[in-house]
């Protein structure tokens, strides 16, 4: 570990009667990405709005880059940059407009700050979209508009709030690499996402958060390992035999095994591989007829369903902003 | 749609380029001033986007001036062309004051963007988003008076302050629009929507530049509503505007625009400021 680019304790962030922020402790590592996991209204858009001095906790304390969010926030301000998630650049503005604007608020000249804005939109592939208002973008060159706002003076650390809620793959892909890009550069990203494959992929660490507070921590790993060694999925030549197959995996893997939505299959959570072994054995020696079977490592959505006693997609509230 | 799909096929960033654009440099942040006038470039440059929001001072101004010359005129002071003289810096005025309500609405739609969020994350002096939009908001100011002493001119309105009383008074009218501006910029960060705006906005709006004597000298009203209109800062402001477009020069009237210019901008310069710090 390295020194900390984020430090949080006991945060907290109340709306009316919401709890938006109900207490969070974090501690981000300089480097990498870390990422903030959790459903709509767990708190994480309020979380990094505080990160990112837009909003006063109303307890608790928050360390950016060793500053403080609210007695040091100009400081905070000077070395990070958030992008968040809705419109972070003026529609009605073009691209070139846009990051023009904001070289000149940060310091540019207006020739080098044209000569920034046409870099930065060559680097993100925007060079043809230079002259056409943000509104007429799709959705991938909005977000890549919205990303290269944040980068007109390179920021030590990035908040990147959603950054690919609502986009295609092809797009999502885009702003994978692009975030893997600026890690590569040494840049601190602390992204949140509802998309737990997205956590999987990119983040080194990852804090699992809801209604306002971190329920786990670490990395994607860690928290598989958490909640077993990861299932055993299998499937059946015939449905009648499930009753019976479920009967015989519970007692060999001592766990329960539970069927699936297909008729035919079924899943057993395990903790130990080398009874899997065993188990099919036995299934086999009581005459079932296995077609399938794959051991899989747990997934994040059941890290989540494990860890909260709902499933991540579940969407309780709007998320609180 | 427009994104063609030439720009969505290419692998859009790489590695290279990523590099080179983080290694920029770091220059030193600019002062309140380049802030705030930075703002206002993006206030004009969204006129130029979108220039239909400019109904509201070219419309409103050139139906106000002819529906009251032509209402009121005959009845009021014997013939429209005598009764222009008297109305029109007052319509000045009031079609002014009126478009400043715009500035509560365009802000309240913008801040509940997100571009504001990425604005209030910038290491600028604080209030130069909101000052760089109500500097923009001069620029349509100016463009509504223009057009108010145009079509006055061409109306028969004979200004005997000449081409220096209309500047001064314009002018004049500039500032207190701005300084009034803090009001509407307030209200829009205590109210949700733009709609809300509008109803509180035209609420304050209509007694404000009605019971005053813009329209007519107060002195067949009842003595209740003439020490209200003595009060209202718009009266002085027409009579100021009046005074200098005809050629004599209200020093006390003067004195008192400038004084609640700055008591506006005093009381709610700074309720705005820890209402936009505060917002959620």
């Amino acid at each position: 570990m390295g020194k900390l680019a984020i430090e949080t304790r006991g945060l907290k962030k109340s709306f009316g009667k919401t709890h938006a922020v109900a207490g969070v402790d974090l501690a981000v590592s300089a480097g990498g990405v870390y990422g903030v996991l959790g459903p709509n209204g767990a708190g994480k858009t309020t979380t990094i709005r505080i990160l990112a001095t837009l909003l006063r906790p109303d307890a608790g304390e928050a360390q950016v880059l060793g500053y403080d969010v609210v007695r040091d926030a100009r400081s905070v301000r000077t070395r990070v940059s958030l992008t968040g998630q809705f419109a972070s650049v003026d529609e009605d503005l073009t691209g070139v407009e846009n990051l023009l604007l904001l070289a000149r608020l940060l310091g540019y000249s207006r020739p080098r700050g044209r000569r920034r804005a046409a870099d930065l939109l060559d680097a993100f592939g925007l060079a043809n979209a230079a002259d056409r208002q943000v509104k007429k973008y799709s959705g991938g060159m909005r977000r890549r508009i919205d990303i290269a706002a944040s980068l007109v003076v390179p920021p030590e650390l990035i908040f990147l709030d959603e950054p690919t809620t609502g986009l295609d793959p092809r797009s999502r892909n885009q702003v994978w690499e692009i975030v893997r890009g600026l890690v590569a550069e040494g840049t601190t990203v602390l992204l949140t996402t509802q998309y737990l494959d997205e956590a999987d992929q990119l983040a080194d660490r990852i804090a699992v958060i809801d209604h306002g507070k971190v329920i786990a921590e670490g990395s994607s790993g860690q928290l598989k390992a958490s909640v077993g060694a990861g299932s055993l999925h299998v499937r059946l030549r015939s449905p009648e035999q499930r009753a019976e197959a479920e009967r015989v995996l519970a007692a060999a893997l001592d766990v329960p095994a539970e069927p699936s939505a297909d008729p035919v299959a079924l899943s057993a959570r395990i903790s130990d591989p080398e009874r899997v072994a065993r188990a099919l054995a036995e299934l086999s020696r009581s005459g079932i007829d296995v077609t399938e079977f794959a051991l899989g490592q747990p997934s994040l959505d059941e890290v989540f369903l494990a860890l909260t006693g709902h499933a991540a997609e579940e969407t309780p509230q709007e998320d609180a902003t | 749609m427009n994104a063609t799909s030439a720009e969505q096929a290419s692998a859009p960033v790489t590695e290279d380029a990523l590099r080179s654009v983080l290694a920029g440099e770091r220059p030193s942040s600019p002062g309140p001033v380049l802030t705030s006038l930075t703002f206002g470039w993006r206030a004009l440059l969204k006129i130029k986007h979108v220039p239909e929001q400019l109904v509201d001072v070219t419309m409103f101004p050139i139906m106000f001036t002819l529906m009251f010359t032509y209402l009121f005129g005959g009845a009021l002071a014997g013939s429209t062309q005598e009764y222009l003289q008297f109305l029109l810096p007052g319509i000045l005025v009031q079609a002014n004051v009126m478009i400043t309500m715009n500035t509560g609405i365009t802000l309240n739609t913008d801040i509940q963007k997100g571009v504001f969020d990425r604005f209030r994350s910038l290491p600028v002096w604080r209030p130069s988003p909101l000052v760089g939009a109500l500097l923009g908001d001069v620029m349509r100011y100016s463009i509504g008076s223009a057009i108010v002493i145009t079509l006055g001119l061409v109306l028969g309105f004979r200004p005997e302050g000449g081409a220096v009383g209309v500047v001064l008074s314009v002018a004049l009218l500039l500032v207190f629009s701005f300084c009034l501006s803090w009001l509407w910029t307030m209200l829009s960060l205590i109210l949700r929507t733009p709609n809300s705006v509008a109803g509180v906005s035209m609420m304050v709006m209509f007694p404000l530049t009605f019971v005053s004597n813009i329209f007519v000298d107060p002195k067949t009203m009842p003595g209740w509503m003439q020490a209200v209109v003595e009060v209202n800062p718009i009266t002085h402001l027409a009579t100021v505007v009046r005074g200098l477009m005809h050629g004599s020069v209200p020093a006390g009237e003067i004195g008192w625009v400038l004084a609640s210019s700055v008591l506006l901008v005093a009381v709610f310069g700074p309720i705005t400021m820890v209402l936009y710090r505060n917002k959620k």
